[in-house]
């Protein structure tokens, strides 16, 4: 401690009792203003992890719907229930939510909300660059759907291959909203998984070692790095675009040599990594939730946490397995194809892992134990035709059929949607204090099951038959007919499940039993502080020991010698928003952090972006300087300097 | 003619055109077929394996360990090693033999002696047989290509508008059309046959009725195609004929061509022998008089979006238009 510069401030350390004049001080400090002016302003991780939550299961609810309506499209052979262009707008926009606006938003849902309680921290790192991302994403998804009303929705599906989506095949605004949309949706992405980073290095609890994080951080941390490094690629390819569109540069437009391999290249380089940043959090979720209910800690957390970033560091180079029949020679696809088949081996070592931690472990069956449990099963029959769809040759017959089809629903809905669902069940109560029901949950998640795989899995079937993607019919005598019909009754099985879910989710929210702070006798450090946690999360910052706080009476009940984690006492932290800087691999204490307070800038700073854009799409250029001024203002307002943000004392004012 | 009976036969004695699951009818496609057997098999297994497993996991009778011995208990890493170490030679067996079947898929056995050009359009298909040396062999027809069986043909495919793919499932996977480059493929049909192709690549509207036929055909009967397909058809000078005649030339020929007449248009499928194909409007219609008429008047009702208009025609007219099209043979 000898070489502390001699201004600095020795924290105050003590315990903090609910109820003190201590732990209301800390409540008034950390809480958001009542009514509409906090709820603009609220920088809380909590709240905005709550918003991603409920924003990206209202985009489910829409892209489902979507689905549906296809799906009675193709019950039957020769159907006129839409017609091609309809058609081509629902599978497009129904992509596009699912991919974009439900299956990461949801996941930086659960991350921002459990991620500074797991990592005994009061906030992100960034509050309001996290506030940011937030409403970029909800204004980025209004804007995509800006145009559906008028049936002039994005419609050349959600790869968006050129030259079919640019000018002189799609000469309506369609595109443009896609281009733009996603130029924005990227910017929510990239600042949420930069804070995400900054997160994980700066401010863990001290003694929460990167050897102790849950496996949900590995996860959201990977995917977080792996968004920083594809997300790039996909904009500037919608930039490109909209140039292409608007200005006639000439990156795609294959008369003045452009080529149309590039959009496809610039594309998969970001979509491919991005389905890891869609599953890795979820697959986290599972390792975390699932050994809760086996009563044991996770089997392999070492190898379970490498294989999450080797996953992705090896899902940079598998791109090209979406674009095997574009006449690339054999040799390349060959490399390609090889790595898209190791990629098996790491998730090979999870679900060892998980069946395992079931297997020495005394499961209890409560809802969200049956939701990972099935969501293994899952898995292993989305990896497996994966596999298939990594083998060169038998992918030239596999693409662009329903078999891909079955399989990215076996992956996105069996590795994001039922651990999703699961973790919602198992975080309800932490989220609003009350259990979801038992029974009705039970009987939930076997009406989603079974209507899951009865819509799902004969689509592999269709595949084998031979009938191919984004087609809005088909002849009656194809084959196709069965297996539509029963895929089509599948749908809407799964989708009464995904209803009654919600139903359950309102009456528990109204109705459910009093959970008490850790119901399900869970070992991470969320489950310590109340349900619903206190605004500050931890009224002293907690000292970790082990990976499994709470479960540090068994674990180490035959070394008593053995230090224990602190949660009732340590660091107070209570002039004005404090939070602990913690080394980035030991997590030792660093620094005391001023946290920034609520603000309307990051708002002003999302709506004014969005208004960019809009001015832009509807070629009003000076309407958009007007925004850039208002960003401007806006991000002034942000950055202005706060006396009390200041990192030393003001003299005389010495430990206040 | 024999060819008829072929592909009737074809037709009938499997309910699903495409099925490339059970039907592989050349080189470039059963050793795909057997590779898609035994993947299948092994991705089952794995997935039966994996769910007993879980189910014997989850099911099992266990004694009633206090939390502290679950807790401290069995690390169960061996769980891993043995089950990564079953996996992975699973696995890189997988792995070679996808490779080798790649190698034995990619190239021809032998040089293809014809080479066909196949531009794919919005949302039909255009086949030039334009190698032959003799420029009056060389001709233009559309969404139905006759190859000879049993010796590989090589495929130039383009694209004249949008990215497309062309994919005859039980001749050989399927390669993408791109605008601005000519990729490659080969197939081989080992037995004359009706196999049918669809365009696999959503490329817009009318994605879902852009379909083709490959027509194999013994040596001899190939040669009788292609040497019928490069004469100009004779048209009779019934009155009716040369009425229907200039109503083409006056309603069709600025996209449709036909070879010794003035309809030279090059954005529609070529008809100067409609009448030798046995399906019209890309896989959507088998071709007989009435449904040319009925694609004719409700091209838009029958294909939403195509280019072709759906053209009012008056009883006449339609007679005279029909008896036209029908000397296209």
């Amino acid at each position: 401690m000898s070489d502390l510069p001699s201004d600095a401030r020795i924290p105050e350390c003590g315990h903090v009792p609910v109820g003190s004049a201590r732990e209301k001080r800390l409540a008034e400090i950390w809480e958001a203003e009542p009514g509409w002016r906090g709820w603009l302003s609220t920088v809380d991780h909590k709240s905005i992890g709550l918003r991603y939550l409920v924003t990206a299961f209202v985009f489910l609810l829409m892209g489902g719907v979507e689905a549906l309506i296809m799906r009675v499209q193709l019950a039957r052979p020769d159907a006129t229930v839409l017609t091609p262009e309809q058609y081509s707008q629902l599978f497009t926009m129904h992509g596009v939510t699912m991919i974009f606006l439900y299956a990461l938003p949801v996941l930086s849902g659960f991350s921002n909300y459990l991620w500074p309680l797991i990592l005994g921290a009061r906030d992100m790192a960034f509050p309001r660059l996290n506030a940011l991302s937030y409403w970029l994403f909800l204004f980025a998804g209004i804007f995509l759907y800006s145009s559906f009303p008028f049936g002039q929705a994005p419609n050349a599906g959600w790869f968006n291959y050129v030259p079919l989506s640019g000018l002189e095949y799609n000469t309506g605004p369609n595109i443009d909203i896609y281009a733009l949309g996603m130029v924005l949706l990227g910017a929510s992405t990239t600042v949420g998984s930069a804070n995400f980073v900054v997160t994980l290095i700066r401010m863990r609890a001290p003694g929460m070692s990167i050897d102790r994080v849950p496996v949900l951080v590995w996860g959201t941390l990977t995917a977080s790095g792996g968004n920083l490094l594809a997300v790039p690629a996909v904009s500037l390819a919608f930039f490109l675009l909209w140039l292409d569109r608007q200005f006639g540069t000439h990156f795609f437009d294959v008369l003045n040599g452009g080529r149309p391999l590039l959009w496809q290249h610039l594309f998969w380089m970001f979509a491919h990594p991005w389905v890891y940043a869609i599953v890795l959090p979820a697959m986290g979720i599972v390792s975390d939730a699932l050994p809760v209910f086996c009563r044991r800690p996770l089997v392999g957390y070492t190898p379970v946490a490498l294989s999450t970033v080797a996953t992705m560091v090896i899902g940079f180079i598998v791109w090209i397995h979406h674009m095997f029949a574009t006449g690339i020679p054999a040799l390349a696809l060959a490399f390609f194809g090889s790595a898209s088949m190791v990629i098996a081996i790491p998730s090979a070592v999870a679900t060892f892992a998980w069946i395992a931690t079931i297997w020495t472990g005394r499961p209890v069956f409560k809802v969200p134990f049956l939701y990972f449990a099935g969501f293994v099963l899952l898995f292993v029959i989305g990896g497996v035709s994966g596999v298939m769809t990594a083998a060169v040759p038998l992918d030239w017959e596999l693409n662009d059929t329903y078999f891909v089809v079955a399989h990215l629903h076996y992956v996105l809905l069996g590795i994001n949607l039922f651990p999703v669902i699961g973790g919602v069940v198992f975080w309800f109560p932490k989220f609003t204090g009350r259990l979801m029901s038992e029974r009705f949950g039970k009987l939930t998640f076997w009406v989603m099951f079974i209507g899951f795989n009865l819509g799902f899995f004969p689509m592999h079937i269709a595949g084998l038959l031979g009938m191919p993607r984004r087609i809005y019919t088909y002849s009656g005598d194809m084959g196709w007919n069965t297996v539509n019909m029963v895929t089509s009754i599948g749908s809407f099985v799964f989708a009464a499940g995904v209803l009654m879910f919600l139903a359950d989710l309102v009456w528990s929210y109204k109705r459910g039993p009093v959970a008490g702070n850790n119901p399900w006798d869970a070992p991470t450090l969320e489950w310590s502080v109340s349900s619903p946690p206190p605004p500050y999360n931890f009224a002293t910052i907690p000292v970790v020991e082990s990976g499994h706080p709470l479960w540090e009476e068994r674990i180490f009940q035959d070394k008593p010698s053995q230090r224990r984690t602190q949660l009732d006492e340590g660091m107070i932290l209570d002039h004005g928003r404090e939070a602990l800087a913690t080394r980035a691999l030991d997590g030792r204490p660093d620094a005391i952090l001023k946290m920034p307070g609520d603000s309307y800038a990051p708002f002003l700073l999302g709506l004014f972006s969005t208004l960019i854009f809009t001015a832009m799409l509807l070629h009003v250029w000076w309407l958009a300087l007007v925004m850039l001024a208002g960003f401007a203002a806006s991000l002034t307002a942000w950055m202005w300097p706060e006396r009390a943000l200041g990192q030393h004392e003001p003299p005389g004012d010495a430990l206040g | 003619m024999p060819l008829d009976a072929a592909a009737s036969q074809v037709h009938m004695s499997d309910g699903a055109p495409l099925n490339y699951f059970l039907h592989a009818a050349g080189p470039a496609a059963t050793p795909t077929l057997y590779l898609d057997w035994i993947f299948t098999a092994i991705c089952v297994a794995v997935c039966l394996i994996v769910g007993g497993l879980l189910t014997v996991a989850i099911l099992r009778r266990r004694p009633d360990a206090p939390l502290h011995q679950l807790a401290q208990g069995d690390s169960g890493l061996r769980w891993i090693v043995i089950g990564v170490g079953i996996s992975v030679p699973v696995l890189v067996a997988m792995l070679v033999y996808a490779l080798f079947t790649l190698d034995r898929v990619a190239t021809p056995p032998e040089t293809p002696a014809l080479t066909i050009t196949v531009t794919a359009y919005d949302w039909w298909w255009k086949v030039a047989y334009d190698d032959a040396p003799d420029v009056s062999q060389r001709f233009v027809t559309a969404n139905e290509i006759h190859i000879p069986a049993g010796e590989p043909v090589r495929f130039k495919l383009k694209s004249a508008d949008v990215i497309h793919t062309f994919w005859v499932p039980k001749l050989a996977g399927k390669t993408q059309a791109i605008p601005g480059q000519t990729n490659e493929q080969w197939l081989q049909a080992d037995a004359p046959g009706v196999y049918r192709g669809q365009c696999s690549q959503f490329c817009g509207a009318q994605h879902a009725h852009m379909a083709f036929e490959v027509v194999a055909e013994n040596r001899a009967d190939f040669a009788a195609w292609s040497a019928q397909q490069a004469r100009v058809p004779v048209v009779t000078n019934d009155a009716a004929v040369t009425a229907g005649k200039a109503l083409f030339l006056d309603q069709c020929a600025g996209c449709h061509a036909i070879r010794g007449s003035d309809a030279q248009g090059a954005q529609a499928p070529d008809l100067t022998h409609l009448n030798s194909r046995h399906l019209i409007a890309a896989g959507t219609l088998s071709n007989n008089a009435q449904n040319q008429l009925a694609w004719i008047t409700g091209a838009q009702r029958i294909k939403p979006d195509s280019l072709m208009p759906s053209v009012a025609l008056k009883r006449d007219e339609a007679a005279s238009l029909s008896a036209y099209l029908a000397t296209l043979k």
